[in-house]
């Protein structure tokens, strides 16, 4: 499959008068045609960044960038007509229409303006259309975005929070016109926090902490490669289960006791549990990989799970184990 | 061109371009009719009343004249004689100190006051094109609207000059437009209320150039406005720096340039150099020289500011704001 979208080794630096900030550290993306690729990361970790770079807004400290081919920024103004785009819930002139915002895009970018009206139709925006932006909701000025963005029939479609202040079933619309686009052969980036919603529609993932790639391939990858470390252990019945964890704690696992079972939490290597236990004639009688969900694997990847008592500071990393025990 | 269309109507949409270009025609409006109100034509009914009322002073003014000498002559030995000149000299009023030009009603000569109506437009008109211009890039900044048409039209540049062309030609055809109906305005109001009197094709001519140096002055006001508020990302820059410029410059500098005594305060004024550059000169005086002219009297220093002065300035501020704006845009990040 081809890629839509390089990224390699991107870097950048904010200067301000308060010091500089290392947003982007390296990060490297790849999303290959057709799919709807998730781009996931905490809150500070550089997904606009990584976005408003590739579309030209920023300029980068380092890497390089290509867009359907072709390196950007460089050729940015041969295939801007093919990536429509919404940042982080762009805003728009308050006292003009959603009708004239996008028939004012429609003529500066060429297209034709019968488009207008089929994208306020398809974002369901129709009949308020002629109101001005100022009087819209949160959701209805989002809704207008993604009707900007998809006003000129793009290839890519980058959107950036899109479901941010959608109701349910907005959300669900969204899922569904994801769907139909990527189908259409659109291919689609889409940065959320809406984890759920990422797992059910987006063929890939990528995910960023800190200005690097943490994890990135299907959802299913990710949840295999990074979430099977944690076990669920059933013994023999009678006996008793503080023993066996205790032992195993001696040797360094990380276990959480249930009423019948216990988990051990970075069991890189399964096999170590029954050795272990079956040196002292605990015999053990259920294994099961415990299936996380990307929730999980997305706070330990990006070592963001919340601690308690602790408030978590953005741009604050817990130091989780990485790899697992006993490998 | 597409681009250049959608910026245009983007900027005639404006519902503050159309607030300021009506409140810039209404300010017009209203000086034409005061200026309609105020003349009359001098003719002879005109001549003739001032004529007597002139006639009629001189009389009460000689009748008065011979009241006095009575009264003094009555009062010559008293004590009261002192409230009088000495020996009752008291000169009788001559007819020429009673003028009947001076009786006639304002009358409005065409060749003599048009020119000042012309700087009046130009300032109205500059005021509302930076006005606009602040506005109409400002907003597009602070609402992200900029934003959005980069993801459009990726050459920055491109788009700051075509907005920037926009603005331009929308000034020029109001300019040349509301140009054409103010002079055929005071053709008109010289008709009806004064004389045309003198309007050779040299004055013409001389009154055409003025008029484009009237659009020069609101194009330079126009490209400032949306220089400022562009290098700000926000009309309030520009309407900011405008006015500091006008209260700092224009009041505090005037005050330290009258403490410290400075020769010829005008330089450093920026209304004297609008007009030197619609009037061609300026003459700045200072009346603390004094010059013995052949007849022997005191004659101020003298420097005359020209319009070729005023020019290379305006020139040289909007080279530098409009060229530090696209600057600007080239280089810094959007975000
Ligand atoms: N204009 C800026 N000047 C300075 N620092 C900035 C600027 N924009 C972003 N940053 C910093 O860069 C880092 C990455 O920010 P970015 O907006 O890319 O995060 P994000 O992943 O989009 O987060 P979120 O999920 O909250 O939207 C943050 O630490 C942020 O503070
Ligand atoms: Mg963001």
């Amino acid at each position: 499959m081809d890629a839509v979208l390089e990224i390699a080794g991107l870097q950048k630096t904010y200067r301000s008068r308060k010091g500089v900030r290392r947003a982007l550290d390296g990060f490297d993306m790849v999303v290959e045609a057709g799919q709807v690729h998730g781009f996931l990361g905490p809150n500070g970790s550089g997904k606009t960044t990584t976005l408003r770079t590739l579309l030209g807004l920023i300029r980068p400290n380092g890497g390089r960038m290509a867009i359907l081919g072709q390196e950007v920024p460089r050729h940015l103004p041969a295939v801007a007509g093919q990536v429509g785009a919404i940042v982080e819930s762009p805003q728009f002139f308050g006292n003009f229409t959603s009708y004239d915002t996008l028939s004012l895009l429609a003529d500066a970018g060429g297209v034709r303006r019968e488009r207008v009206d089929a994208v306020l139709e398809l974002v369901g925006l129709r009949d308020r259309a002629k109101e001005r932006v100022r009087t819209y909701s949160l959701g209805m000025k989002q809704r207008l975005a993604v009707a900007s963005a998809l006003l000129k029939e793009p290839k890519l479609l980058i959107l950036d929070e899109p479901a941010n202040g959608l109701d349910p079933g907005g959300i669900r619309e969204m899922r569904t016109l994801m769907r139909n686009l990527s189908e259409s052969g659109m291919t689609v980036l889409l940065s959320s926090h809406i984890l759920g919603e990422i797992q059910l529609i987006c063929d890939q993932v990528t995910i960023i902490a800190a200005g690097r790639r943490v994890a990135h391939g299907s959802v299913a990858e990710v949840l295999a490669s990074h979430a099977s470390s944690s076990v669920r252990v059933r013994l023999e019945p009678g006996i008793d289960l503080l023993t066996a964890a205790q032992l195993l704690r001696a040797k360094g696992a990380q276990v959480d006791l249930g009423t019948d079972f216990f988990t051990v939490g970075n069991a890189g290597n399964p096999a170590q549990i029954t050795r272990i236990l079956a040196e002292q004639q605990i015999y053990v009688s259920e294994l099961t990989p415990t299936t996380a969900d990307l929730e999980s694997v997305f706070l330990e990847l990006t070592g963001t799970a919340p601690v308690d008592g602790q408030n978590r500071q953005v741009d604050q990393v817990a130091a989780t184990a990485q790899g697992g025990w006993g490998q | 061109m597409s681009l250049y269309k959608a910026e245009t109507r983007r900027l005639v949409k404006r519902r503050f371009t159309k607030l300021f270009t009506v409140g810039a025609l209404l300010i017009l409006v209203a000086v034409a009719a005061g200026v309609f109100l105020t003349n009359h034509k001098a003719g002879p009914d005109q001549i003739a009343e001032a004529t007597a009322k002139a006639q009629a002073d001189y009389k009460q003014s000689v009748a008065g004249t011979e009241q006095m000498k009575k009264d003094c002559a009555a009062v010559q030995g008293t004590s009261r004689a002192n409230e009088f000149p000495p020996n009752c000299e008291i000169a009788a009023p001559s007819e020429s100190d009673f003028n009947p030009d001076w009786y006639m009603p304002p009358t409005f000569n065409l060749k003599e006051s048009f020119r000042d109506m012309v700087t009046t437009m130009a300032a109205v008109l500059a005021l509302a094109a930076f006005v606009v211009g602040a506005s109409y890039v400002g907003a597009e900044w602070n609402s992200g609207g900029m934003m959005n048409l980069l993801l459009w039209r990726p050459r920055r540049l491109q788009v700051l000059s075509t907005k920037l062309a926009a603005l331009l030609v929308g000034a020029t055809l109001l300019t040349v437009v509301v140009a054409a109906l103010w002079t055929a305005a005071f053709y008109g109001i010289a008709s009806a209320r004064g004389t045309t009197a003198g309007m050779t094709s040299g004055v013409w001519q001389s009154i055409g150039l003025m008029e484009l140096r009237a659009l020069a002055l609101v194009l330079t006001a126009g490209a400032l406005g949306f220089g400022l508020a562009s290098l700000g990302r926000h009309t309030a820059m520009a309407l900011g720096v405008a006015i500091g410029v006008i209260v700092v410059f224009q009041f505090g500098v005037g005050a330290v340039l009258e403490i410290a005594d400075a020769k010829f305060p005008e330089l450093y004024l920026a209304p004297f150099w609008v007009i030197a550059w619609m009037n061609k000169q300026y003459i700045a005086e200072n009346y603390n020289a004094c010059n013995y002219d052949v007849t022997g009297s005191c004659q101020p220093d003298t420097l005359t500011m020209t319009w070729q002065m005023a020019g290379t300035g305006l020139i040289a501020i909007l080279v530098l704001v409009v060229g530090a704006a696209m600057w600007t845009m080239r280089k810094r990040d959007i975000t």
